[in-house]
């Protein structure tokens, strides 16, 4: 790859050596700020999870069956991506484009039966302003589908790069950062799994 | 395209490290949620298993998904993650107690 340097030249000596080695190190400080948010929003949601107001509680709104589908369509995911990322290194496009697109479905499905579970909920009157418990259910689960539902929207716009660019050093950082986002965000499922759905059931 | 693979940023992972992430994940996914829908612990072991569970499943993502470990091209994560823990336990922890000990001073002694 050419670089055609101007006539005034700003660069740092490490961007010639195309090395995305500092954002991606950028992006696991933001994932680490990430994890602080969602750590709180857990902490929010101990503490309200009780607070029902004469509403139902966790155990009698979730299902178990439910999520654990969920939960492993959304680990499936995760593997998925780390599928892509082999591919990525190995420099194959086609590999690379297969395992995002399933990647994508999985994901896609995940927010389908999220958006469901929360379509029943709001249409049976257990809305996010009818308790705090649920209020923080909301907050706290729907935080989580907003960021997979970012992720996805960032996976289509990496999936149309690759497609028109190839893996380049460039595209290789971002799907690099993606797959750090992409595994974070299962990460944080394991605890909403444990937390708001096994403990809500116990 | 070579010096990709002297990335320092990322490490990389084998088929072989995400085969076993995922399935060592599904088993702990499956251990804790068939205890708990068998109602097979009493409330305060099975409240103590699953976040058991739940860390043991966060370790194996991190060292099998996010290939976090101590060689020295992940050295800077790894002390940025652990930082991390830090901060979250401090704020976590702090917040739970102090709500608690609202919760109970707030109480008809």
């Amino acid at each position: 790859m050419t670089i055609i340097t101007p006539a005034i030249n700003n660069h740092s000596h490490e961007e010639h050596h195309d090395d995305g080695s500092k954002n991606l190190f950028g992006f696991w400080i933001y994932i680490m700020t990430d994890c602080i948010l969602f750590s709180m929003i857990f902490a929010t949601y101990v503490v309200l999870h009780k607070h029902v107001y004469g509403g139902p509680t966790a155990k009698e709104l979730f299902s178990m069956p439910f999520v654990l589908k969920e939960t492993m369509i959304l680990l499936t995911s995760s593997f998925t991506y780390g599928l892509a990322m082999l591919a990525v290194n190995k420099n194959d496009k086609t590999t690379t484009i297969l395992w995002l697109f399933v990647t994508f479905i999985l994901g896609a499905a995940f927010i389908a039966m999220e958006l469901h579970e929360f379509s029943n909920l709001y249409h049976e009157g257990h809305s996010w302003d009818r308790s705090a418990f649920l209020s923080s259910f909301f907050t706290l689960v729907g935080t989580h589908g907003l960021h997979v539902t970012s992720g996805l929207i960032w996976m289509l716009s990496l999936m149309v790069q690759v497609l028109k660019h190839g893996i380049t050093p460039k595209t290789h950082t971002k799907l690099a950062c993606l797959s750090l986002f992409w595994h974070f965000l299962d990460i944080v499922w394991i605890f909403v799994f444990t937390i708001v759905y096994l403990m809500g059931a116990i | 395209m070579s010096n990709l693979h002297h990335n320092s940023g990322s490490a990389h992972g084998s088929t072989k490290s995400y085969i076993i992430g995922f399935i060592l994940s599904i088993i702990l996914t499956l251990i804790p949620y068939y205890l708990v829908v068998n109602h097979t612990l009493n409330m305060q072991s099975a409240y103590i298993t699953i976040l058991v569970f739940a860390v043991l499943q966060l370790l194996v993502q991190v060292i099998f998904f996010l290939h976090l470990s101590g060689d020295s091209s992940q050295r800077w994560n790894l002390l940025a993650f652990i930082f991390t823990l830090v901060v979250l336990l401090i704020l976590v922890v702090g917040s739970l107690w102090i709500m608690w000990n609202l919760d109970y001073n707030m109480m008809d002694h």
